[in-house]
């Protein structure tokens, strides 16, 4: 079942990466910072995945802190750094 | 070995709900949809993964902790969800609609 647990992890990882790949160029910052968000939820996924795979419990707190930096970073992204949008895109 | 298979199976289904979250944020067409597929399939992605963890792991305290990290992530979910869906509608931005056939 260790296997099982690092396999989706790989393949959350690999999620990531393409999420990562096809909203890193031209969209408006807020797909960006929806793209970081992501990176929070689907990363403590993998540090809990991981947790498992390789025994080491510690990875858990490290998916807590990584869960509390995103919410931080999305509140602080949205009363402080989205200022302004142009009209026609979304 | 029931729970072992159980857990399993919750892990893969949530890496299927993570799947679709990322499918959502990569086409759906406003950022308030975006945000949908991203806070809630996402959510269920990772409530899945940990319950499934739990009931693989070795010690209840352990499973607890895995299981505890999900109520943290929707509540700061729930918050940042609404703190960009308020911005933007503060923005100015429009929802998106269907245009009329």
């Amino acid at each position: 079942m260790m296997t099982l647990a690092s396999f989706v992890a790989l393949f959350l990882l690999g999620n990531l990466a393409v999420a990562i790949y096809a909203t890193a160029g031209g969209r408006t910052a807020a797909d960006r910072m929806l793209v970081a968000l992501l990176f929070g939820s689907t990363g403590v996924g993998i540090l809990a995945l991981l947790s498992v795979a390789v025994g080491a419990t510690g990875l858990i707190d490290v998916a807590l802190v990584l869960a509390l930096l995103a919410a931080v970073t999305g509140i602080a992204f949205a009363r402080r750094a989205w200022v302004e949008e142009q009209a026609d895109d979304r | 070995m029931i729970a072992d298979w159980a857990g399993g199976a919750l892990i893969v289904t949530g890496a299927l709900f993570y799947f679709a979250g990322t499918l959502g944020l990569l086409r759906f067409p406003d950022v308030y949809c975006r945000l949908h597929a991203l806070t809630k399939a996402d959510n269920i992605g990772l409530g899945c993964v940990l319950l499934g963890l739990a009931l693989q792991a070795d010690s209840v305290a352990l499973a607890c902790k895995l299981v505890l990290v999900w109520p943290l992530v929707l509540v700061a979910t729930a918050s940042v969800s609404y703190a960009i869906a308020q911005r933007a509608d503060t923005l100015g931005i429009e929802p998106w609609k269907q245009d009329p056939p």
